[in-house]
């Protein structure tokens, strides 16, 4: 069977972004998923399937389980980085078609700003001696490798940055709304060559949650449902040395399978969601995806065709760049392009919105799930 | 003789006759023995007995074909850069550095730094030659470009 249209997102919550100060992640989270349940109009003793990762602990789905006081069918804890939550949202959907569980409750919470700032449990690696500043380092390589292959130029790089600072002032929650320029992007400190202060995400703390239903059902919730139309997941390393082609990455394979599954292209889509924790992953993505030729992503972001009033509205929250950046961003691209679709979001609001294409990244440019969602009229 | 953490000490007799039922496995694992040979001075990578191929980082599988047979062998040494970065950094910490991903000849590419060039003058595409160094007084493989003469290599 296909998952096209079997299952469709019915709540979503998102906390305050910036500083909370004092909260855990778990209960950062919990902010997120009262406010997901209230948004789905439904008691939490209905979620009966937990899907949910992070960097501070492994057994997150039993600490979600026991922090709401409830016994779920179906739990997956599955880390790979920060695209796990559309990983999930895809296990999600196949639990939810196959019966495994009924309400899906993906979520993730954290305060890498203001709590102890927490590194991933690192394995040893070939790759250690030489103190890569991970996770700068590796995406660095990638702009490098594609500034060389394709002659796209840091004022390119910056214009990613600009276009999602230029919806981040659109965007009432979104963290950094103050104006910036290319030549703000260009001239700032070099954090990694040829990565500056502003070619990298912030680091937030923030809280996500999302609820899924099968189709069935989905007309049963206060809010107009957005069905998951297509979704693929691959990987191709994990250390950036085994990345087989730094300027292509997994996101061909996994958007391919996505828009295959859906049965669109590209041209469908009304607004993308990308995960922007670099300047270069949005060119990577774009290009990967189909929105443009392979080496073209520096011109096709250019004179603002990705910003407000551009030909393709691209992380129309701000991004990771400008928006929030709790150390994984899955969550929340996937929470934008929900709120796209339900028509919800004031003024950066992208006119009928149908469609939107969402990739999530994982580990250094390692782990990609893309996904298509889209509104009662697509199935 | 065995060295075990103290957790496991109550554990010797049992871990021991276990090795000896695992004789086939070789030890130390590959990524260890690619450490003592670089303290020896040694840079080995290992190769594939059955496709050829060469195999880096070190394992005990061949990612090329699912080989378990896998030998260490002698590298010429000689790479390209295949990407560069410079990592900013303080001088009193050390000041910037380099790290290139460098591709060499037997195939593998592996993260280093090139050390003999001032770290923004790395260039994709310049050709190295392997020499096995110390970061932090642990050996590391790092690269000369060789245009800048031969050194030590």
């Amino acid at each position: 069977m296909s998952l096209r249209g079997e299952t469709a997102v019915v709540g979503v919550g998102l906390t305050e972004f910036g500083g909370l100060p004092g909260h855990t992640h778990m209960e950062i989270m919990a902010k997120a998923i009262d406010k997901a349940i209230t948004d789905a109009g439904i008691h939490k003793d209905e979620i009966d399937g937990i899907f949910s990762a992070n960097f501070v602990e492994m057994l997150t789905p039993l600490t979600v389980a026991e922090y709401l006081g409830i016994n779920p069918t179906y739990m997956d804890g599955t880390n790979t980085g920060g695209s796990v939550f559309v990983n999930s949202m895809q296990s999600a959907a196949a639990a939810l078609s196959l019966g495994l569980c009924n309400v899906a409750l993906i979520c993730y919470g954290s305060n890498s700003a203001t709590g102890p700032f927490t590194h991933p449990p690192a394995m040893h690696t070939v790759e250690d001696v030489y103190r890569p500043r991970n996770p700068i380092t590796p995406y660095a390589l990638a702009a490098n490798r594609h500034m060389h292959e394709f002659g796209t130029t840091r004022e390119q790089l910056a214009e990613v940055a600009v276009s999602a600072r230029a919806w981040a002032q659109l965007n009432p929650a979104a963290t950094m709304r103050d104006p910036l320029s290319v030549e703000d992007v260009v001239n700032a400190r070099m954090i990694v060559d040829p990565l500056g202060k502003f070619d990298c995400c912030l680091i937030s703390d923030g809280g996500a949650a999302m609820i899924m239903v099968r189709k069935d059902r989905a007309q049963d919730f206060p809010k107009k449902p957005v069905y998951m139309l297509g979704v693929g997941s691959r990987t191709d390393h994990n250390l950036i040395s085994c990345m087989p082609d730094l300027t292509t990455t997994a996101a061909k394979e996994a958007a391919a399978a996505a828009f295959s599954m859906a049965g669109v292209t590209p041209a469908d889509i009304d607004v993308v969601e990308l995960y922007d924790a670099f300047t270069i992953n949005t060119i990577l993505f774009l290009e990967d995806m189909g929105f443009c030729e392979k080496g073209e992503g520096g011109a096709f972001v250019s004179n603002g065709n990705i910003a407000p009033g551009g030909s393709l509205p691209v992380n129309t929250n701000g991004g990771g760049l400008s928006c929030v950046h709790p150390g994984m961003y899955g969550m929340f691209l996937m929470i934008e392009a929900v709120q796209q679709l339900r028509g919800e979001c004031g003024e950066r609001q992208v006119d009928n919105a149908k469609m939107a294409a969402c990739n999530g990244s994982g580990g250094f440019l390692a782990s990609q799930v893309s996904a298509i969602f889209g509104t009662q009229e697509t199935l | 003789m065995l060295e075990l953490p103290a957790h496991t000490e109550h554990l010797k007799d049992d871990i021991l006759a276990e090795q000896q039922n695992n004789n086939n496995l070789e030890n130390p694992g590959p990524l260890q023995t690619f450490e003592e040979n670089l303290a020896k001075g040694e840079f080995r990578i290992q190769q594939c007995k059955d496709c050829g191929q060469h195999v880096f980082y070190p394992r005990l599988l061949c990612h090329h074909c699912g080989s378990n047979a896998l030998k260490w062998v002698a590298v010429s040494g000689k790479g390209v850069v295949y990407s560069s970065a410079v990592v900013r950094q303080r001088p009193e910490k050390g000041g910037d550095y380099n790290i290139s991903l460098i591709d060499l000849e037997e195939g593998p590419r592996l993260m280093s730094r090139v050390v003999d060039v001032d770290p923004e003058e790395v260039a994709i595409g310049m050709q190295v030659s392997a020499h096995v160094g110390m970061i932090n007084d642990k050996p590391a493989v790092l690269f000369y470009n060789k245009e800048q003469g031969d050194k030590e290599w």
